[in-house]
């Protein structure tokens, strides 16, 4: 294709210029440099401020649902946690939930504290790097790096459990790769407490700073019927004032053995969803500490051989076991026909997984309700009628992830 | 776990669902597409289901009514969940648009029709969400080749 041929535009905008008198209409983005996130908008501009707006996405679509279509239940984990890459344990679990609870297992003791202690780990890294992204916006480049430099603790942290940095593939269905390797714990505690002082310095940085305050507060503005009847969920529905979370109203994993709070915002405003999600990091920082003091002993998985590898000595020494192990790798574990959804309290919101099996090692269908498509079908509600410049921290404070937004 | 409430949904629809069960927590129903909005109104006003997850479609290709059509709802009050499934035949996969009694129907509808290519009566904008104008076919139908391709823009050499 010669440089001066037109690209075809992927998009039909609901609107074009010319509707209104002294209107003008801009498109911003997919790849914009003030937009974290390859979203576009198509903003009717009236001066400088949004009249309406029009939010594609869909850039980042790359066949997840179709892919899961064909490939064994197993390997369909490292597919999950690309989806909120943020905060990709969250997807593990919530993806080997679903899938548990169509076979029928409860998983052991230990592995239910540590998939709760992991989730509420990757909850802070995912809103760590929000806010530090949504304060970077904002001109915030000190608060940023205080933010960052917290959230690489944590991602070298979970590497040196899982291997990796962002895309773990820790969860296995009936329980984890592997346990805690010597030394985790005490290195989460000094973690913890880095944090602490970064967070509290960011808080005074940040929280009564004139610009900040004249930046976010009574902007993007959505009232909870109106984040209801638009499906909000999350940060951004707790924002606006209701206690609405999945980790307290339909406890799963270790939630109803733990005391924690759900900080409400008041206004439902950029300050709110601020602050809202760094109150929730308090919180699962005391999760996390609650956890680890009360982490049982005992095996990481349970001892089910239709999803289970067996141990590796005796897939080398006895017949049975080479044939199981084979099997699951080959064939995949047979998931007993029926289906299911299943939500979890991701960071973002309700991140729902619905599974259809017909028995077999393959899914029939696995859809996922992602909270940021959810929410990008609605955030044209914050940002209509403020300013083209307000657009930043608002998008920004919904914390749109395209890996799962686009799927 | 059936909660109260989805007894007095079942009690209360007891003419008009074809199956209804409580599978893992969720009371699943299934009703003719016709009955969709007047049990979907219902479900909002008379039950508190004010939160609608989710919309999306299950491809039976040897089935007469080809597409399960799939919605999930969520009460903010009680905190249950209940699934409705609709059936429509592959000849005219038309359901009504739940729009008038939820706004984020409207991403929802716009991402199955995408998909599956069901069509939703009254939803004024089913432009292509996740993916782009002039894409043909629907690739999460069981007849859409996994490896088929059609990019929008020609590949590098």
């Amino acid at each position: 294709m010669s440089a001066d041929t037109p690209l075809p535009n992927p998009i039909r905008p609901a609107f074009g210029p010319g509707e209104h008198e002294g209107t003008t209409v801009v498109n911003i983005g997919p790849s914009h440099p003030a937009t974290h996130g390859t979203i576009q908008i198509v903003a009717e501009l009236s001066g400088e401020r949004i009249i309406r707006a029009d939010v594609h996405c869909g850039y980042l679509h790359r066949g997840f649902e179709k892919e899961c279509e064909s490939h064994t239940w197993h390997n369909l984990i490292p597919y999950v946690d690309r989806l909120n890459y943020c905060s990709a344990l969250i997807n593990d679990f919530a993806y080997c939930d679903a899938v548990e609870k169509l076979m029928g297992i409860e998983i052991t003791p230990r592995c239910r504290y540590l998939r709760t202690l992991l989730a509420e780990y990757s909850r802070i890294a995912d809103h760590l790097t929000c806010t530090a992204a949504a304060l970077m916006e904002l001109g915030a480049m000190t608060a940023f790096l205080y933010l960052v430099t917290i959230r690489d603790y944590v991602y070298e942290h979970l590497a040196d459990l899982t291997g990796a940095r962002v895309t773990y593939s820790f969860g296995r269905i009936g329980g984890l790769a592997r346990d805690l390797p010597d030394g985790w714990l005490q290195r989460l505690e000094q973690i913890l407490k880095e944090y602490d002082v970064f967070v509290g310095r960011v808080h005074g940085l940040v929280d009564r700073n004139r610009i900040f305050i004249d930046r976010m507060r009574d902007v993007g503005v959505l009232r909870t019927a109106e984040a209801i009847n638009w499906g909000f969920t999350g940060p951004v529905l707790r924002s606006t004032g209701v206690p609405r979370d999945l980790r307290k109203d339909t406890p799963y994993l270790a939630y109803a053995e733990l005391d924690f709070e759900v900080p409400v915002g008041i206004n439902g405003d950029n300050y709110d969803r601020y602050f809202v999600r760094m109150r929730e990091m308090d919180e699962s920082v005391h999760m996390i500490r609650q956890l680890a003091a009360r982490l049982p002993p005992g095996p990481i998985s349970v001892d089910d051989r239709r999803c289970v590898l067996p141990d590796k000595h005796l897939v080398y020494t006895e017949i049975e076991s080479l044939i199981n192990h084979f099997k699951l790798i080959v064939d995949g574990p047979d998931v007993p026909a029926g289906e299911i959804y299943l939500a979890h309290e991701g960071a973002n919101g309700e991140l729902g997984f619905y599974i259809v099996s017909v028995g077999g090692g393959v899914p029939y269908k696995v859809h996922v309700r992602a909270p940021s498509f959810v929410h990008v079908g609605g955030v044209h509600r914050m940002l209509e009628g403020y300013q083209l410049a307000d657009l930043v921290p608002t998008f920004g404070s919904i914390n749109m992830i395209g890996g799962e937004c686009d799927r | 776990m059936a909660a109260p409430v989805h007894e007095r949904i079942t009690a209360r629809w007891s003419t008009a669902v074809q199956d209804a069960a409580v599978s893992h927590g969720t009371l699943a129903l299934l009703i003719s597409p016709e009955q969709l909005l007047e049990v979907a109104r219902s479900l909002k006003t008379d039950f508190g289901f004010d939160l609608l997850l989710d919309v999306t479609a299950v491809d039976w290709p040897t089935r007469d009514l080809r597409f399960d059509v799939v919605y999930h709802f969520y009460t903010t009050h009680d905190f249950v969940r209940v699934r409705v499934k609709t059936r429509v035949p592959a000849t005219a996969p038309v359901v009504d648009s739940l729009i008038p009694l939820y706004d984020s129907a409207r991403y929802a509808e716009r991402e199955c029709h995408d998909m599956y290519g069901i069509k939703f009566r009254n939803n004024p904008d089913l432009r292509p969400i996740l993916l782009y104008e002039g894409f043909v076919g629907h690739p999460l139908r069981k007849d859409y080749p996994k490896r088929r391709e059609q990019p929008l823009v020609p590949y590098r050499k």
